[in-house]
């Protein structure tokens, strides 16, 4: 799992992206959209709508708020295949994946295309439910670079095999309330420019207009033991299985993430909580370190209110990350009549340029699609960031993101660490103890 | 209107065929995954591989769980919980109960079906609003300690030392209404005689309740206790929603029933997690069996 949706995927009250805030108007395909359509069904290279003989139903089960998308894509779709239904069957986002987990494992009741958060698909691609999409008739080798590259890096499997094709990604940013800046009497570089910079900014935010630099000393923790990783070494285990919790990366987050605390720069509240959010509309937090999709959410139902005061920003220091990202992948065990269908599906949602910056303008549902990445939408100024073309901001951020390798135990390692700076935060622990004792830990369970 | 003789069961099958529907429904969702969950305890698996990727490790899965730092946390966790939330559960409840069985008489059933309320509440009902009740900065209960004590706002669902006494304070409010019922019941079966031969002899109300009282409820609350015993073991719902299914800061709030949940739906891992569950079980039955020799009547009582 990526940064931070492991904190927002889990509180079952708040699901990450909620589909109620979401605008749905109905849209009807333009002629503009069709020839598109067509030129993507051109480049898949697949025969045409399928030899309908008796009535097709493809199922979909998806999350919010990729069922909307998938329903808003579904007139296109009819376009092209005028005889095949598609169902979507939506469920919340953890109900979705345990149910998706289950019908794997049964290989009963499998959908014939399923919508995987980054996470999960990190997850499965160590197992074998899925299909190797490097396959025919799949052969996605083919069209491998039309996507942001760490998209596709994260469907791949330890043996290679590709399990899912990527939709929409969570380039990283730091978002801040501009006017609580220039009320500290700072300019955005001071607190880009680096991770101390970043904190002593916080120390004169907190001075001068008495609002929290950011919402909990572990969002700064998340984003360090994410800037440094070695190629091929995944975020808590080496290719080896070998524990990485004790190395330098580890050792400066949690240095960093004590420093926070120390200065009473965090408000010390969980992502999607009540407080979260109130801090947001009580501008009690000057910066946040998220997923571009955030300013989306704040936008449409954190914090409306206060509309034009945040800017985007890169991350700190150069750092890279990504927080969230939705895919499809084709189940082994779904009806084979139906594969070819559900990679047409796959097709339209992943490779059209036209889905995807629908779904990116309705959902900011940021694209995987790099071909869709020079749309004039890009370069538009957002109002709620103040009139920032920031979609450009991002796009560049997507393009420097570098794919970690998953371990099994990832989402454990991710809760000892946590655990473990709470103990740093609270009671003082030190910093060595405890990433001592979380890698006897993980020692364990790396092997199981 | 008569049947035609094929038809109609012969008595001898009747109640096999009526008892079926049960028999059924209990074969497919009690029993089928308890077998299954045993069977699961012995195995490796990747669920996302399908039913046929299981492979056979022994005695594995429990040397791993009796090795986990984290099983034994939990089991602290459930163990602190469920005596701070089933004690006081019955030390309040009999005094209550006593109480309305003997002081009220028309209010009687509105205390006891206020008492009994939160019981037949859903529990995520409960959780969430507690959950809002508990919040640090907008919650009710920090409201009210401010204002009449001047404490400082606390976290109650964030600090590791706060969590356990929350999670605590919802299971005893949610079943102490349902032991009052309990012992209410089992006060009315106490015969009123033994009271007025006790009067007469010039026993006091505390000596009343000590010698005739308490004696009397023995049986009951051998079955409360054990209710209580069960259910702290297993506790899940409440600490579930109130920690948003992680278990809290440092996992202070996570039980053993949450953490075998977490270990397959989290952290993917069903056959440890099963091991954990039927060790879990082997726990509940054994204190199950310690209670019953605890309330046993010792040689010599009737």
């Amino acid at each position: 799992m990526q940064l931070g949706a492991a904190t927002a995927t889990r509180g079952p009250a708040v699901p990450p992206r909620t589909p109620d805030a979401m605008p749905q108007t109905p849209h009807a395909p333009t002629p503009r959209r069709r020839a598109l359509l067509l030129g993507a069904a051109a480049a898949l290279a697949l025969p045409g709508p399928a030899r309908a003989t008796a009535p097709v139903r493809l199922t979909v089960a998806a999350y919010p708020a990729v069922d909307t998308i998938v329903r808003e894509a579904l007139p296109a779709w009819r376009e092209r295949h005028p005889g095949v239904a598609v169902q979507v069957v939506s469920r919340q986002f953890a109900d979705h994946h345990t149910a998706m987990t289950t019908a794997l494992s049964t290989r009963s009741h499998l959908p014939d295309l399923m919508a995987l958060e980054v996470g999960y698909v990190g997850r499965f691609a160590q197992g074998g439910g899925l299909d190797d999409l490097r396959q025919p008739p799949y052969d996605i080798g083919r069209i491998a670079d039309r996507w942001v590259p760490y998209a596709l890096a994260q469907a791949t499997g330890r043996g290679g095999a590709i399990v899912a094709a990527p939709s929409d990604i969570g380039p990283g940013t730091l978002l801040v309330r501009h006017d609580l800046l220039t009320r500290a009497g700072l300019a955005e570089a001071e607190l880009t420019r680096s991770w101390d910079g970043y904190v002593a900014a916080g120390r004169q935010i907190q001075a001068r207009t008495g609002a929290y630099l950011l919402a909990h000393a572990r969002d700064i923790k998340n984003l360090l033991i994410r800037t440094g990783i070695q190629p091929g070494e995944g975020l808590y285990f080496g290719a080896g299985h070998e524990v990485l919790v004790e190395s330098p990366r580890f050792v400066r987050a949690f240095e960093l993430a004590r420093e926070v605390r120390r200065h009473r720069l965090d408000a010390r509240v969980a992502e999607w909580s009540n407080e979260w959010s109130e801090g947001f509309k009580r501008g009690r937090l000057a910066t946040q370190l998220t997923g571009a999709w955030l300013a989306g959410h704040l936008s449409n139902w954190i914090a409306p209110d206060t509309r034009g005061l945040w800017r985007a920003l890169p991350l700190p220091e150069g750092a890279q990350a990504a927080w969230g990202g939705s895919f499809f992948a084709i189940p082994r065990g779904a009806p084979a009549g139906h594969k070819r269908l559900a990679w047409e599906l796959i097709g339209l949602l992943t490779l059209d340029r036209a889905q995807q910056l629908q779904a990116f303008r309705r959902h900011d549902a940021f694209p995987a699609l790099r071909e869709s990445h020079d749309d004039p939408f890009f370069e538009e100024p957002i109002p709620f960031l103040g009139g920032q073309p920031a979609r450009a901001l991002w796009r560049d951020a997507a393009r420097r993101i570098s794919a970690v390798a998953v371990h099994k135990q990832d989402a454990f390692a991710g809760e000892v660490i946590d655990t473990e700076l709470d103990k740093v935060l609270d009671r003082g622990k030190p910093i060595a103890v405890a990433l001592a004792d979380a890698a006897r830990l993980l020692a364990r369970r790396a092997r199981r | 209107m008569k049947l035609p003789a094929r038809l109609r069961l012969s008595p001898a099958l009747a109640p096999y065929a009526l008892l079926l529907p049960f028999f059924v429904l209990f074969a497919v969702f009690g029993l089928f995954p308890l077998l299954f969950s045993l069977w699961l305890a012995f195995q490796a698996w990747e669920p996302t591989d399908g039913l046929a990727a299981m492979r056979w490790v022994g005695l594995e899965n429990f040397a791993f769980a009796l090795q986990d730092e984290w099983f034994w946390k939990s089991l602290k966790n459930t163990a602190w919980l469920a005596v701070a939330s089933g004690v006081p559960q019955h030390l309040v409840a009999i005094p209550l109960a006593v109480f309305i069985h003997t002081r009220l008489q028309r209010l009687r059933d509105v205390a006891v079906g206020a008492y009994f309320l939160p019981y037949i509440t859903s529990t995520v009902a409960i959780s969430i609003l507690f959950a809002s009740l508990f919040s640090t900065d907008f919650g009710a209960i920090n409201a009210v300690l401010g204002g009449l004590f001047g404490i400082d706002a606390i976290d109650w669902l964030g600090r590791p030392e706060h969590i356990k006494p929350a999670i605590a304070a919802v299971v005893f409010w949610r079943y102490v209404g349902f032991n009052v019922v309990l012992y209410l019941a089992a006060l009315q079966t106490i015969p009123k005689d033994l009271y007025e031969a006790a009067t007469m002899d010039g026993a006091s109300r505390w000596q009343q309740f000590v010698h005739i009282t308490l004696p009397g409820l023995k049986p009951v609350m051998f079955f409360g206790v054990t209710l209580s015993v069960i259910g702290g073991l297993q506790l899940f719902e409440e600490p579930f929603i109130l920690t948003g299914g992680r278990g809290g800061s440092d996992q202070a709030g996570m039980t053993t029933a949450m953490y075998l949940y977490r270990m397959a739906f989290d952290f993917n891992d069903f056959g440890a997690a099963s091991a954990m569950s039927w060790l879990l079980f082997a726990l509940v039955v054994g204190l199950t069996w310690a209670t019953h020799r605890a309330f046993r009547p010792k040689a010599g009582q009737a």
